[in-house]
């Protein structure tokens, strides 16, 4: 289940290129918030957030170098969210579909 | 009992790799329950900006974006010096950790000192939500739009939260800074800097969302 092996160093190399990437990705979420995009302007603000957290949870927070319940673990947390998410919206943007008699 | 067993690793553990794994699993089902614990709070954000959209549009122009970018910009650094701590930390760098550890709590205090001033602004500008608040004053169409004070609801919850999490990881970081100094720590043993490093970049993610959310509503009109 566990697999051993020795902790694993990443280059400083690697965290200067995420870091600068990072920092790259903030500017252009700047940026696109002032581009009339109409309301595709959220889905591209939360595209880039999201990458931008895939990175930091891949080689600052050393997953990509991590065992596979890690993984696990770290998909599960945003599976869950997802779910939280997309079933509260399903029924809010769903309601007033159906007549309800009476009401 | 296995030859690697030493004082550093616990007795229920085989050894300290395991001991880590163990570690690092523990903290990451913890923020996991904090991913949820955030997650309640963008969820009824997402629902009232569907329900709401004018008034969040507007509203949130009236939050600084640039003092938000610098924020940012303030927070990525930080976590960049953290993972340089747990990598000093890692090669057995004893003043190079202290050393990032200082660094990544000034700019972690620096944040804080950004936030303290917008909320200052937001108090001088009336815009806390309460008796007190009014957005007429500012932008005369505030009138038509009943709900801003939701936006601004929303905004102190999120951000406020977020800075209490910052306040907690300035204080994980006085006790590394103190236990790195006493030498508690070394190549074989590094754990707990390791899993505060975690948390430090788990609040960075979560001001990584906040940011566009809350500042960068559509600011082309």
């Amino acid at each position: 289940m566990i697999e051993h092996s020795e902790p694993h160093i990443v280059p400083k190399k690697t965290y200067y290129i995420v870091f600068a990437t990072l920092m790259i990705l903030l500017f252009v979420t700047v940026a696109m918030a002032f581009v009339p995009l109409g309301p595709f302007n959220i889905y591209v603000a939360m595209a880039i957030a999201i990458t931008k957290a895939v990175l930091v949870v891949l080689y600052f927070m050393h997953v990509r170098y991590s065992n596979r319940l890690i993984w696990v673990a770290a998909g599960a947390g945003f599976v869950w969210l997802v779910i939280l998410l997309a079933f509260t919206l399903a029924d809010y943007s769903s309601r007033g579909w159906i007549k309800v008699p009476g009401k | 009992m296995s030859e690697t067993h030493s004082s550093l690793v616990a007795h229920q553990f085989d050894d300290g790799v395991q001991q880590k794994q163990a570690t690092t699993l523990g903290m990451w089902v913890f923020l996991i329950t904090e991913i949820m614990f955030f997650g309640g709070l963008i969820l009824a954000y997402t629902v009232y900006r569907i329900k709401y959209p004018e008034e969040f549009h507007h509203a949130s122009k009236h939050l600084d974006y640039v003092m938000g970018t610098v924020n940012t910009c303030i927070l990525l650094c930080s976590s960049l010096t953290m993972a340089f701590a747990v990598h000093a930390a890692q090669e057995g760098k004893r003043k190079l950790t202290m050393i990032f550890i200082v660094v990544t709590m000034v700019l972690g205090a620096a944040f804080l000192g950004v936030k303290g001033w917008e909320y200052y602004t937001k108090y001088t500008d009336h815009l806390i939500p309460g008796p007190n608040y009014d957005l007429n004053h500012l932008w005369e169409g505030a009138g038509l739009l009943p709900k801003t004070q939701l936006f601004f609801s929303l905004y102190f919850a999120m951000t406020g939260l977020h800075a209490f999490h910052m306040l907690i990881g300035l204080g994980l970081m006085t006790w590394l800074f103190v236990k790195t100094k006493r030498g508690r720590f070394s190549k074989e043993y590094f754990n707990p800097v390791e899993v505060c490093g975690l948390y430090w970049h788990f609040v960075d993610i979560v001001w990584i969302f906040l940011f566009p959310l809350l500042y960068l509503v559509d600011r082309s009109h």
